[in-house]
């Protein structure tokens, strides 16, 4: 009883103690003698370390603005605004609230002046907070690149104190984002100023001038191509590079080195067959995917090795035997183990933290690795429950990790073997249906290019997908407004129109509709004009299938507007091709003998320089003069009438042996 | 770092091989293997260099000094199957062995199986490939698969023809072996190797040729960057081996050996700066250290004769109990005479006798146990020591050293690698031999590693001051004198305590010196370096302390012996991890 009431009183006055102090230090900034202020700054410095309940009281009690302010008053001494730096420096290192609060009350700005000082202590006090600022997440790093001068000011503070350096570095290192500020810090001179830290005697100079690298090169090919040239101390920058990555090194010192020549080599800087890439940075990123690492590097490794092999077959294929790496991936997929949940709560957080990122990064890899080697896409099926995890992958509810999943199915699904085999097994095509019904558009592209290879005439979840109503799915992707999505679902119809049986093409035209058809066949991507123009062959293909009783006039309209338009050689091939198929349909063939314009087109096209469309357009009459169907009596006067034998003739003398052969069977036909 | 004392093992290794003239190639094998293998001892423990002739099978043909191994069988079934073996088993003490494979033919076309390479032991079937049995370990070319003491293989890697280059690393730390593709690491094929095991390479096909690299070519794959790893790894075991709570203690025992150390070799004035700093006590008294100081001076200088008189005056039961020691002295107060050193034979030299206490600095000798051998490559690795061993034991505790106020005088006793080591050797000759004599132990000194031989041959010019007794006639006499007594005392000492061999060899080779015209530029010729006086020296200091009941070797070298012996024990009990903790490597 005595207790409870001794107790309450007493938290209360310990409360009021800390407020009350909290107070005094903020007051005694106000102090009118300078040396009490300066006293006050260093108490206040004092108790503010490791103690962030105090500083978010000093900041609440409003002791920024009035430490700013010392800070910037050229009447101050400079042992009080190095003072006041240094406390600023300590509050920021508290919550990202503080972070907020100090942003908001013009710390950036009042630091950068004070930059302009020329007294070191001071500038490295100014730096170090700045630092502290510039890297918490909360802080926009446009900040950094408001006033044009302070880019080039910070490059001249480089060569005054390895803290400098230090700090410098960190903060390019974190606020280099975007082309732009790359470009801003590579014209103020970078990577002449920050090259020779590579080799300085201070670890944490190296790291970060390391880091800033890493994010200079970064898809950028001028960065790259300049950093080929670079020589430290008489050594080639890339050889700095392959020393960092010796196996002695700090992991974190190996992996930013590796990233560096990966950047550099995508950007095309560096040959994918160069020694440092297959040779050291390609096996220095499979180690850091082993299991002996932590669970953010191996993130980063298998990240950085997906991009760095995406598109060189021999690095995929080196990467697939070493270590054991495909197995090794394996276990990216058992976070959390069954352990971690049992022994340690900490851990088991910490696992589920990373899970989905390791999940992600290894299906990113995966993809990487299977995208162009069949014996890589069997040895990754055959991984123990892979298409499981995959198919599990497509419905998870992050959507980085869907995304990579689809990306990893896309990638197998380039296999033949695969899809008539473990795709069909696994009835991917359902979740993958699923994931196209609703998922952002990133999502979609991948998911749809997949589903356009599940739907190849040899796959054999192309029934059940049809099955699945997907045509409707299909049509209402080819109105979308991203390019990729309109190709790839007009590709899947064209894939899916490939040797189909006369329901299904009905099924298509009429969802798709001709006044859609017609604004493909004028879509800005050529791409897309020529997947259409795909689907009309598979659609026109095989003789019953031609004689297109309701389209027939739209699709000469359709042929005449693309021959007349101003198109690429392949897509006028394409239509030659599909006039082609209509003059083998048995009424089709009608609407082109009744089309003189036509005709002279195709006579056109018969002497054209290209020798495909020569081949294409001789293909054609070819058909219309065939001997054993009716009518082609009629036809072959007509056209003779029209010059076409001459050209035929001319045509038995060119130098392209097949069209030489084409032409001299269509003059067979003449002649029996 | 490779250390004084691997190119001591040059030094044997060459003698070992004998007269034969080294080819490039072997030169460039032993090169390799010393660096990648500094800790094995090529004595104890050979390296493989080679494919075995007697230890294959009648199938197998080698050529091109053993390194080439073709098929001569029918290779109709896997009865035609023939391995060999290398000459050596692969020895503990390289921590991470290495080999490579380059296959120069897979055989003859229609052939589908073919090569197998890999580990086993001594005495396993050799008309087998490796793998198919116990103690045998295989990657086959013709599958991909590793063969683990089974018929069975497991899939394993890629497989492997003609131009591929196939590497096998032993970790002998872990017991796992890795293979490696054309420079490329496979992963782990087994774990838990047996001890001893021998690279093996099997062949089964008409036509089969493949070349080995056991060190005679730098490597496709980068060995040293795996064994840098691993070095860091161990490194990083030891600086975290926990001493627990008894941190405080830890430091006062880092004082005590320091003190013990200062005060076995007589530095009086720092020991008892130290002592007092450190709050210790010296178990010895201040005047017995100086007189040890005093004794151990004279040895150095070479002035023997006044040794033997100041060790019978302070000590004076010590030689007459020890009579084994006073021949030793002896002996060496006679090569001290034919080199014109000893008082005796100076004062008749007529050379102005000099200051006699400008010995450079104090005595330096440390003659721990593992370092018996007297060269100066033992005289410096041996201060080295206990240079880095006091900047080691001072990691993590903040410089120990400094607080203790040591660190100031460190150049009284720790005499820095090069510069103020060498000027000190310098300033020694300059005070005591002008005229010259010691040029090449000086020289010695200064390139370490070089042999003593070579330096004389090359001082040639110098020679001519170099007279037997410093040149005098009278002291000739004398030192003839002096060697009959030491005739008739060594014969004295043989009856009365029976035959000593050692002894018998010390004054063999000592009275060989007069055999030759310019004994500095004999085959015995480095009794005369002054650097044999060291092992004299410590042995009279440590015979003084026991006389005392004090240890005869200081705490620190023992401990520092014991570290170098339980390496080589680790070596012999096949502990790999000792290849990257040689107590050189780790003291810094």
């Amino acid at each position: 009883m005595m207790a409870c009431l001794l107790e309450a009183p007493l938290r209360i006055s310990v409360l009021s103690e800390v407020t009350a102090t909290s107070r005094h230090y903020v007051d005694r900034l106000f102090d009118p003698d300078p040396q009490n202020v300066l006293q006050g700054v260093i108490d206040m410095k004092n108790a503010v370390i490791g103690n962030n309940r105090q500083k978010a009281n000093l900041i609440v009690l409003g002791a920024v603005p009035r430490l700013l302010y010392l800070l910037q008053q050229s009447s101050s001494s400079l042992e009080l605004r190095t003072e006041c730096a240094v406390v600023l420096g300590s509050l920021a290192m508290g919550t990202e609230n503080n972070i907020k609060s100090l942003v908001d009350c013009h710390i950036i700005p009042a630091l950068l002046q004070g930059l302009l000082c020329s007294d070191l202590i001071f500038i490295e006090a100014c730096l170090r907070c700045l630092r502290t600022v510039f890297i918490s997440p909360v802080t926009p790093v446009q900040l950094l690149y408001t006033d044009p001068t302070v880019i080039p000011h910070l490059m001249s503070l480089l060569s005054l104190s390895q803290h400098t350096q230090e700090y410098i570095t960190q903060i390019f290192a974190h606020c280099c984002k975007t082309p732009e500020h790359q470009t801003v810090l590579f014209n103020h001179g970078a990577i002449q100023n920050i090259a020779p830290l590579l080799i300085s005697p201070s670890y944490k100079v190296r790291m970060q001038a390391l880091k800033c690298f890493s994010v200079l090169a970064y898809e950028n090919a001028q960065v790259s191509m300049t950093l080929v040239n670079v020589l430290v101390d008489g050594e080639q920058l890339s050889q700095v590079f392959v020393r960092m990555m010796q196996r002695d090194k700090p992991i974190e010192m190996q992996l930013t080195a590796a990233k560096c020549l990966t950047y550099m080599c995508r950007a095309g800087a560096i040959r994918t067959d160069d020694n440092c890439i297959v040779l050291k940075t390609l096996p220095c990123l499979v180690r850091m995917c082993s299991k002996e690492r932590l669970l953010e590097e191996r993130v980063e490794g298998a990240e950085t090795l997906a991009y760095l092999m995406e598109p060189d077959i021999e690095l995929q294929r080196i990467a697939s035997v070493t270590d054991h790496l495909v197995s090794m991936l394996a276990d990216y997929f058992k976070y959390p183990s069954s352990v971690s949940a049992i022994t340690d709560i900490k851990r088991l957080d910490h696992d589920l933290k990373h899970a989905h990122e390791l999940r992600q990064a290894a299906f990113k890899l995966y993809a990487s690795l299977g995208s162009n080697d069949e014996d890589i896409r069997k040895k990754i099926t055959e991984t123990e429950n892979m298409m499981d995890r995959i198919v599990s992958g497509l419905s998870e509810s992050s959507i980085k990790v869907r995304l990579a999943a689809v990306r990893c199915l896309h990638s197998l699904s380039r296999s033949v073997q695969q899809l008539r085999t473990s795709f069909h097994d696994h009835a991917v095509w359902k979740p993958l249906m699923k994931l196209l019904q609703n998922a952002p558009d990133e999502v979609l592209v991948m998911a749809s290019s997949t589903l356009c290879n599940l739907l190849l005439e040899f796959s054999p979840s192309k029934e059940p997908i049809l099955e699945s109503g997907v045509i409707e799915l299909l049509c209402s992707l080819t109105q979308s407004d991203s390019p990729a999505l309109r190709v790839n679902g007009i590709w899947a119809l064209m894939n899916m129109a490939f040797q189909a049986d006369q329901k299904v093409k009905v099924e298509i035209v009429q969802a798709l509709g001709t006044e859609q058809l017609f604004r493909l066949l004028s879509d800005p991507d050529t791409n897309v004009l020529m997947k259409t123009l795909g689907l009309l062959r598979n659609l026109l293909s095989t003789r019953p299938h031609t004689d297109m009783s309701s389209h027939g006039k739209q699709i000469m309209q359709a042929v005449t507007l693309i021959l007349e338009g101003e198109h690429s050689i392949e897509v006028k091939e394409q239509t030659l091709c599909i006039l082609a198929n209509i003059a083998d349909g048995n009424t089709a063939k009608e609407l082109i003998m009744t089309n003189d314009d036509m005709l002279q087109k195709i006579k056109y096209y018969m002497g054209h320089s290209n020798v495909k469309l020569q081949l294409a357009a001789t293909f054609c009459i070819s058909n219309l003069i065939w001997n054993e169907e009716d009518g082609s009596q009629e036809r072959q006067d007509k056209l003779r009438e029209m010059g076409f034998v001459d050209i035929l003739h001319k045509l038995t003398q060119a130098s392209d042996p097949n069209l030489c052969d084409r032409a001299k069977k269509a003059m067979q036909q003449y002649l029996a | 770092m490779s250390g004084p004392s691997s190119g001591c093992g040059f030094l044997m290794s060459v003698v070992v091989h004998g007269d034969l003239a080294l080819s490039e190639q072997e030169k460039e094998l032993n090169q390799r293997l010393r660096s990648l293998y500094p800790a094995v001892s090529d004595q104890e423990t050979p390296l493989p260099r080679s494919w075995s002739p007697k230890d294959k099978f009648s199938y197998i043909g080698l050529s091109q000094n053993n390194l080439r191994v073709h098929y001569k069988g029918h290779g109709k079934t896997p009865k035609d199957a023939a391995s060999v073996r290398a000459t050596h088993s692969i020895p503990a003490a390289c921590g991470v062995y290495y080999f490579e494979v380059k296959i120069i033919s897979k055989g003859r076309d229609g052939y589908v199986k073919y090569m197998g390479i890999g580990l086993s032991a001594q005495g396993v079937n050799m008309n087998r490939l490796p793998g198919w049995d116990k103690h045998s370990y295989g990657y086959h070319g013709d599958d991909g698969h590793s063969f683990c003491s089974s018929g069975t293989g497991q899939p394993y890697g890629p497989t492997f023809t003609t131009g591929d280059v196939i590497g096998c690393c032993v970790n002998l730390i872990n017991n796992t072996c890795f293979y490696t593709k054309n420079g490329h690491s496979l992963g782990i094929a087994f774990t838990d190797l047996p001890p001893n095991l021998y690279p093996t390479v099997g062949l089964q096909t008409p036509g089969e040729v493949v070349d080995a690299n056991f060190g005679q070519h730098p490597f496709v794959f980068d060995i040293e960057d795996y064994m840098r790893e691993w070095r860091t790894k161990i490194q990083a075991q030891i600086d975290c081996f926990p001493i627990g709570e008894r941190e405080g203690e830890w430091q006062a025992m880092i004082q005590k050996m320091v003190a013990s150390y200062l005060v076995h070799h007589s530095y009086c004035a720092t020991a008892e700066a130290f002592a007092k700093s450190t709050d210790q006590a010296v178990h010895e008294e201040l005047a017995s250290i100086k007189n040890r100081q005093k004794i151990q001076k004279l040895v150095l200088s070479g002035r023997m004769g006044e040794a033997i008189e100041t060790t019978q005056q302070l000590y004076p039961s010590l030689l007459e109990r020890n009579s084994d020691l006073l021949f030793m002295l002896k002996v060496r107060q006679f090569i001290e005479m034919v080199n014109g050193t000893d008082s005796e034979v100076r004062c008749l030299g007529g050379r102005s006798p000099k200051s006699q206490d400008s010995y450079p600095g104090s005595p330096r000798l440390f003659n721990s146990p593992v370092h018996k051998a007297s060269s100066s490559q033992t005289y410096q690795t041996s201060t080295y020591y206990i240079h880095k061993f006091f900047f080691s034991a001072s990691i993590g505790k903040k410089n120990i050293l400094q607080k203790s106020g040591l660190l100031h005088q460190k150049k009284t006793f720790l005499v820095p690698k090069s510069t103020c080591f060498l000027a000190a050797e310098v300033e020694m000759e300059v005070d005591h031999f002008s005229n010259g004599v010691s040029e090449s132990s000086s020289n010695g000194f200064l390139n370490g590693s070089s042999t003593h031989g070579i330096d004389l041959e090359e001082l040639d010019s110098a020679q001519s001051k170099r007279q037997l007794c410093g040149g005098s006639q009278a002291a000739i006499e004398r030192m003839i004198q002096f060697g009959r007594e030491l005739q008739s005392m060594s014969e004295h000492l043989r009856r009365e305590r029976g035959k000593n061999s050692a002894n018998k060899k010390m004054l063999k080779d000592a009275f060989s010196l007069l055999a030759y015209s310019d004994p500095w530029n004999s085959p015995v010729g480095y009794q005369l370096d002054s650097i044999q006086r060291e092992p004299v020296c410590s042995t009279l200091n440590s015979a003084i302390l026991e006389t005392h009941n004090l240890p005869k070797q200081p705490p620190l070298a023992l401990a520092v012996g014991q570290a170098a012996q339980c390496l080589s024990l680790m070596a012999r009990t096949g502990s790999g991890s000792c290849a990257f903790a040689s107590v050189d490597d780790y003291l810094h």
